[in-house]
């Protein structure tokens, strides 16, 4: 069960003490849990291939400082000097994009969630093929459940955000809203 | 000023190319990435009532988003000090670096300066050693800590949903002790949640609580002005209708309370201004979101009301320019044209194309107590479209000069009036 493989690694990181490896030594136990070639295979984990740099950095940057707190990623994040945290997240942004989900879509429900990203601006920010730009983070073929997650995080202010920009977003969409974006983004090439 | 003659108009400007601008501490400026190809098909027609109706569909609009600050200081030798520009006889010069989302502004009795900060979790204190500026982190782990106000010896300190205090500060900075909460009857939300923190003339904390979204109608606890005792007991609302102020002083004479007042995105990008508001009395509506700028109804709420029903502002401070923290200029080594007017430092706009603020303007109050005509004051934070930096709040020091905090580079400017200031024209 991949679950228990987590379970693994994350003792064996305790064992280890994360917090005072250097970068090198971390980068594997990241594409343990997030996938090596920027697809995450484990549920609720996400994707970071092509995420853009400056996104990644204050992430990493709110993991570290504890701003956003979810383990492991505090732990994986402790003692990075800025340096090693834009490294990283230059590293990460050169994994190939993620794959999206294959199967053939709803083109009922695609078609509906389109319209809905439309018209709350999703493809502002987060650009026209939702590639992300800046602090904004690529959504196309992002794991659907982690972009459920995510969204139902912004929406009940348990995921904080670097500005407050998302939490403004959501403010006049639903939980089934949040269903269809994530439907329709986790297929977007 | 007077108020804009143009009514609400949905048309986006719709012209070519994203807008980003990287700044990263020691790194060059890197140019936009390349325009992304639009997706094959986008036939799906917009759902009634969508504000996107009429907006140019080019292939290459241009997408607006918030402009992200970085999340370190800029490096000392980094900051843009020779892009920055003064009037006539004024200078200008770096007060202290290194505080990462630099925000708003605080004076100790002894000098220290308190800086909070929004992004981030710390509150700084600058101390002054005979000219030579030191930086300390003063607390830390804190959750937006945008406001910082102190009064006899005591700090306060405004996060996003609590206010706390540390008493006794400056003889303690080495060594500080941890806040305690004072008031956290506060609402959770992120958007609009960072608050300004003031001591009125009445010894009261004052505070906003934000709208919770872009546009919409508030609950009893959003979009309004509280003020509470300094052990935080006896909250009470004293104004509604304000979508979020991030800066407020009182007048030095007539003691009301000046506030500045963010419009709401996604109208249009010339409509609405941002807000200079004066209140009167405890109680006033100043619109959000049923009427803008004092005579712009919203497309979406106004329907069925007047905006003579509200308490128009008194200037208007220019569309998305984000007009945040102000101060009366309480000196006397500016010139005298500057007494009891109000600095005001605006962060600059991301909701609009052809950005505008990234400056501090001097809001010429007249003897009654309304607004003349607006000049620049700081300028260069807005370069060639892009932002060099960006002011938030501002101070007035003993010694008459002026700290501008800058978020982008986690700097505090420092302008000071020469022996022969003179007042000069707009630039």
């Amino acid at each position: 069960m991949r679950s228990l493989a987590v379970g693994a690694i994350l003792a064996g990181l305790a064992a280890q003490a994360a917090g005072a490896q250097p970068l090198e030594a971390r980068l594997p136990t990241c594409f343990a849990c997030h996938g090596e070639n920027g697809t995450s295979q484990l549920p609720e984990i996400p994707s970071l291939g092509a995420q853009p740099a400056f996104y990644t950095t204050v992430q990493l940057l709110m993991f570290r400082d504890r701003l956003r707190v979810t383990e492991p990623m505090n732990e994986m994040a402790k003692g990075l000097t800025d340096a090693e945290l834009q490294k990283a997240a230059d590293t990460i942004s050169k994994l190939p994009p993620p794959t999206p989900v294959s199967n053939t879509p709803d083109a009922a429900r695609m078609d509906k969630a389109r319209a809905l990203s439309q018209q709350h601006r999703c493809n502002f920010c987060h650009q026209a093929n939702y590639a992300g730009q800046e602090n904004v983070p690529r959504l196309a073929g992002q794991r659907e459940d982690y972009l459920l997650k995510a969204l139902r995080g912004y929406k009940d202010n348990s995921r904080r955000g670097y500005d407050a920009q998302m939490s403004e977003v959501v403010y006049d969409l639903k939980d089934e809203d949040f269903v269809e974006l994530a439907y329709f983004l986790a297929r977007q090439k | 000023m007077t108020h804009s003659s143009q009514r609400q108009s949905l048309v986006l400007a719709g012209t070519v190319g994203l807008l980003l601008a990287t700044v990263w501490p020691a790194a060059a400026q890197q140019p936009a990435p390349a325009q992304q190809p639009a997706p094959a098909s986008q036939a799906a027609p917009l759902p009634p009532g969508s504000p996107l109706i009429g907006r140019p569909d080019t292939a290459d609009a241009k997408k607006l988003a918030p402009v992200p600050a970085p999340p370190v200081a800029a490096a000392a030798d980094k900051l843009p000090l020779d892009k920055l520009k003064a009037p006539k006889g004024f200078k200008v010069e770096v007060y202290a670096s290194g505080m990462a989302n630099a925000r708003s502004l605080a004076l100790g009795d002894k000098g220290t300066v308190f800086v909070g900060s929004r992004l981030l979790d710390k509150v700084y204190a600058i101390v002054d050693k005979g000219g030579k500026r030191e930086v300390k982190v003063i607390a830390s782990g804190l959750y937006r800590p945008n406001g910082v106000a102190f009064k006899n010896g005591t700090l306060y300190i405004a996060e996003l949903s609590q206010i706390s205090k540390i008493e006794g500060i400056e003889d303690k900075l080495d060594n500080p002790p941890k806040p305690t909460v004072i008031y956290s009857d506060l609402p959770k939300d992120e958007a609009h949640g960072w608050k300004y923190l003031a001591i009125g003339p009445d010894n009261k904390l004052y505070f906003g609580v934000g709208q919770p979204c872009n546009n919409c109608i508030p609950s009893d606890q959003h979009g309004q002005m509280r003020r509470i005792n300094l052990d935080g007991s006896g909250a009470e609302v004293i104004a509604h209708g304000i979508r979020q102020s991030v800066g407020f002083d009182w007048h030095p004479v007539a003691k009301e309370i000046y506030f500045t007042d963010n419009s709401r995105d996604w109208m249009s990008e010339d409509l609405p201004n941002d807000e200079l508001n004066r209140m009167t009395k405890v109680g006033q509506h100043f619109g959000s979101p049923y009427c803008y700028q004092g005579d712009l109804p919203d497309q979406e709420f106004g329907w069925g009301r007047k905006c003579s029903e509200f308490t128009p502002p008194i200037a208007l401070m220019g569309p998305h320019a984000a007009a945040l923290g102000m101060k009366f200029y309480t000196g006397s080594s500016f010139p005298s044209k500057y007494k009891n007017q109000i600095l005001v430092a605006r962060h600059g706009s991301w909701n609009k194309t052809n950005k505008i603020g990234g400056d501090v303007v001097l809001v010429n109050i007249k003897k009654d107590g309304s607004a003349g005509p607006i000049e620049p004051f700081l300028t260069g934070f807005l370069d060639n479209n892009s932002y060099v930096g960006r002011p938030v709040d501002v101070l007035v020091m003993k010694d008459g000069s002026v700290l501008v905090s800058d978020d982008w580079n986690g700097a505090v400017w420092r302008v000071s009036a020469g022996g022969n200031a003179r007042t000069a024209t707009a630039r």
